[in-house]
């Protein structure tokens, strides 16, 4: 930065300062903190029409910080393995002082995780902010949601409760409907001829070590991508484009202090309802800790509805819709990769739904609506009236995807506003 | 910006900004002190130890004249050695080879705190890990074991700790205090429990 | 105590049902499932709804559970252990003094600081149930409230069956009916065959009622009592924290809120600067 702040400590004459400032400088001829600051915080410019839509960025980090807390203090006491991980586990609730409240604040971390990172997904349909030039962003933002699908679908299994074994069972044989490599791609995954031990420790290997360094790296990817390109806005313009005399963007404000105080609030609310949830209803009736998970894994019985934690119902539901095994499967992870080539499905000159029309704003409530119903489907048991419907959400959901480059090319937009809308209270 | 006497109402008041930042500052202080307390409190030993560290009985007819047996409690060993009247007798006559003769500055239960550390005069009950760093001394019963005019008692392998038939430690040791002294009492004549005494359980 | 209004009944009916409670120890007179049973005892139909009984009980009464906790140790312990829960737990959580603890509840030559776990052999139990009985620690979380409630409350007399009894909510049971002494026996009239129409194989058979064939110790008000207070003990041993859980979750929100409050006012503030 070529601009010092007025608190530059350099300004001070040496063996006069204040022993904090003095500190200050010592450091800041060692680690460039005070630079940090100065364009990552005070000097990086930030829309300043953001909603509440804007808040669910940094609650992912919130959480993202939480489950690393919670889960180091839960490895401490779990003790992985076939014979021990179900009793470790009752023994964290009942043992250890406030064992129950860190599994809990896991469990119902690992739920928020995906509540957070779904409401920012919508967001950035909501305002094209995977438009270019932040298609980069989007791509490392994707790749966190995939990283943090095998995270939550490992941690699943770790209590070696009967739906941790089903669902490690449902979810494994996946990879046998591969042509070819399946079956023997299967036992290598599993390390014995069913879910066993083997299966159990490198899961517990990869889900307390490999895969949150993997996250941790991603996630730093998609902040410097996000720092490169800068925020995008609910109305979908380049602030960049207006700068002011002092070479500021007009409608850009400090992110600090402006936005960490804001952020401040978006996590007190947060912390409310995930406190609610953790301390009167930590299962959320069977939704984020199922029930037939406090029955220790049996291979020889199948819990009676087998489904996967709510967040990959949607999926889920796709794969039952299918009748055919290799086809499901493969659909299914069509339905996740789907949203990798949004940045160039999308062919509308605006980002914003404000200015897009209305068949985007009805393309992407009805995938909203299909989103949400083929969860609530996959929850069910798969048969009658259930499969039907999800055959229909599954077909709107595939559509919003294929048509895309049609409707957004075809439908007529607004004009987008030189400057950004914001109303000061 | 600086001065803002005479602003509107719902101009910037400095003064009340830094003390709502201060107010939340200090708020979310406290709130993170208290978010740490659940994983502090999670590393003190859990329900499972607490219930492995309750007191434990040793039947003493098992115990022979003369030896020594080792019981755990709390994860130490007990060393409960059944003195005969020589070994008691041998407890005396060489407090000015020691570094703390009458356990002042030992830790012991006040019933322990007499020439022989003691309840009763047979029976020595004590911590066998070295007051120096832990290790287990090993019994060195026999008079003159050690050298010429030894009592009897324990002799730490480590360091090289002596201590006599209460757990005294002699001059020229590394460990500076006696062997500490567990509570215990006798439920019944012929049995020991340690952990229990008369203030109740440790 | 509860609070709750009693529904209007019959006055004899009341007071039979009032009596029950005392019996039993019991504010269960007020309670609403009580009224129902009550009720149905004067009409033919008892037990049509089985499916929808709810035992509503609450873990907090700790009357409720200390009883609950003597039925299981009289009637569950013989077969079943809680082999995540320790004696002394049950005893500073239900508030029963160590002595009381040990005279009352801990079978002979179990110390407090164990486990509680039966002293049936496995290997008898496969001799005689054809399995091991289950552990019930987790019991209620596993199955819900209602299910073991139900369970309790649905056995009825089957000949073609090895223990002499079947049960509504686990058909083909290997579990005896160990609470008959207590509740007598019951005959379950079925639907004709018609109104099964439309109902899986795999469901239960449509009750059309139950039939008390031999009476047993306890009167019907009584047995439900009784087995709310054992569901009430399960439900308590299935998570023994909630009960802190819920107090300190009262206190954590309330910190949250005033804290949100602040930050609010905070960002109000510093917003005034962004026109």
């Amino acid at each position: 930065m070529a601009v010092k702040t007025a608190s530059g400590e350099p300004a001070l004459p040496p063996g006069r300062a204040p022993v904090m400032a003095r500190f200050w400088g010592w450091i800041n001829k060692r680690l460039p903190a005070q630079e940090f600051i100065d364009t990552q915080l005070t000097g990086y410019y930030a829309p300043k029409n953001f909603n509440i839509w804007y808040f669910f960025g940094s609650l992912a980090g919130v959480v993202l910080v939480l489950q690393l807390v919670t889960g180091i203090f839960l490895t401490m006491f779990y003790k992985v393995g076939e014979a021990t991980s179900f009793d470790s586990v009752e023994y964290i609730m009942r043992e250890v002082d406030y064992g129950w409240l860190i599994r809990y604040l896991h469990s119902t971390g690992a739920s928020a995780f995906f509540v957070v990172v779904y409401l920012h997904m919508f967001r950035a349909f909501l305002y094209g902010s995977y438009k270019k030039p932040r298609e980069l962003l989007w791509l490392f933002g994707m790749a966190v949601y995939l990283a943090l699908m095998a995270e939550a679908f490992m941690g699943y299994v770790l209590p070696w409760g009967n739906m941790s074994f089903w669902g490690a069972q449902v979810i494994v044989n996946l990879f046998g409907t591969i042509p070819g490599i399946g079956p023997g791609l299967v036992e290598w995954i599993r390390g014995d001829y069913g879910i066993a031990d083997a299966t159990l420790s490198r899961f517990f290997a990869l889900h307390v070590a490999a895969i949150p360094l993997a996250l941790l790296l991603l996630v730093a990817l998609h902040l410097v991508a996000l720092r490169q390109t800068g925020s995008n806005n609910p109305d979908g313009i380049e602030i960049k484009d207006k700068l002011g005399a002092d070479g500021r963007p007009l409608d850009g404000i400090p992110f600090h202090p402006y936005y960490t105080v804001k952020d401040v609030v978006g996590i007190g609310l947060f912390l409310v309802v995930l406190a609610l949830i953790v301390f009167f209803v930590p299962t959320l009736g069977g939704l984020f800790l199922e029930s037939p998970n406090f029955e220790p894994a049996n291979p020889l019985s199948t819990p009676e509805h087998i489904a996967p934690v709510w967040y990959f119902t949607p999926y889920y539901a796709i794969l039952r819709a299918v009748p055919d095994q290799r086809m499901g499967a493969l659909l299914m992870l069509l339905a996740v990769a789907a949203f990798l080539f949004v940045p160039w499905l999308d062919r509308s000159p605006v980002r914003s739904m404000r200015y897009k029309g209305w068949m985007s704003r009805v393309a992407l409530a009805l995938f909203a609506f299909s989103f949400v119903a083929l969860g609530y489907l996959g929850l069910q048991p798969a048969e009658g009236l259930y499969v039907l419907l999800a055959r229909i959400f599954a077909v709107i959901y595939f559509a919003f995807f294929v048509l895309m480059p049609v409707y957004t090319s075809l439908e007529r937009t607004r004009p987008v506003p030189a400057r950004v809308t914001y109303h000061a209270h | 910006m600086a001065d803002h006497a005479g602003v509107a109402d719902d101009e910037v008041d400095l003064s009340r900004r830094k003390f709502l930042t201060r107010a939340t500052i200090a708020t979310g202080a406290v709130g993170a002190a208290f978010a740490a307390v659940p994983f502090i409190e999670s590393w003190s030993p859990s329900e499972r130890a607490r219930a492995q560290g309750v007191p434990t009985e040793l039947d003493l007819s098992k115990v022979d004249e003369g030896q020594m047996t080792t019981v755990v409690w709390r994860r130490s060993p007990i060393y409960v050695v059944h003195r005969s009247a020589d070994m008691v007798k041998r407890v005396a006559g060489h407090n000015d080879q020691l570094k703390d003769p009458d356990s002042r500055s030992s830790d012991q239960p006040d019933y322990c705190k007499n020439p022989l550390r003691s309840r009763t005069p047979e029976f020595m009950v004590m911590i066998g890990t070295c007051t120096h760093l832990g290790c287990l001394p090993k019994q060195r019963f026999a008079e003159g074991e050690l050298y010429p005019n030894w009592p009897g008692g324990f002799f730490c392998p480590c360091h090289g700790s002596r201590f006599d038939l209460a757990g005294r430690v002699f001059d020229g040791s590394p460990a500076s205090v006696n062997l500490r002294i567990p509570p215990y009492s006798y439920p019944k004549p012929t049995s020991l429990i340690i952990g229990v005494d008369e203030k109740g359980s440790a | 105590m509860r609070t709750e209004r009693p529904r209007p009944r019959p006055p004899a009916l009341a007071v039979l049902a009032a009596l029950c409670g005392l019996l039993a120890g019991t504010a269960m007179a007020a309670d609403e499932p009580a009224a129902k049973e009550a009720s149905a005892e004067a009409a033919p139909k008892v037990g049509e709804d089985w499916q929808s009984w709810q035992p509503n009980t609450n873990v907090t009464d700790l009357a409720s559970v200390q009883r609950g906790a003597r039925n299981f140790v009289s009637y569950c312990l013989g077969c079943h252990s809680l082999k995540y829960e320790r004696w002394s737990r049950v005893g500073t959580d239900l508030a029963i003094p160590p002595e009381l603890l040990q005279k009352d509840l801990i079978p002979p030559g179990d110390k407090a600081t164990q486990y509680i776990l039966t002293s049936m052999p496995a290997e008898d139990a496969v001799t005689w149930f054809g399995k091991v009985p289950p552990d019930l620690t987790l019991m209620l979380r596993a199955r819900g409230r209602a299910y073991v409630y139900q369970f309790l409350r649905t056995f009825y007399v089957d000949p073609t069956r090895q223990t002499g009894v079947n049960n509504l909510r686990l058909p083909t049971t290997a579990m005896p009916h160990v609470l008959s002494e207590l509740e007598g026996l019951k005959a379950a009239v079925f639907k004709p065959a018609a109104a099964a129409a439309g109902t899986e194989a795999s469901e239960a058979p449509p009750l059309d009622h139950f039939e008390q064939i031999a009476p047993g110790r306890l009167s019907a008000a009584e047995y439900d009592a009784f087995v709310k207070d054992t569901v009430n003990f399960l439900d308590y041993v299935s998570e023994p924290t909630q009960a802190a859980r819920r107090s300190l979750g009262v206190w954590v929100v309330l910190f949250l809120l005033v804290f949100t409050w602040l930050a609010w006012l905070v960002k109000r503030e510093y917003w005034k600067d962004v026109h």
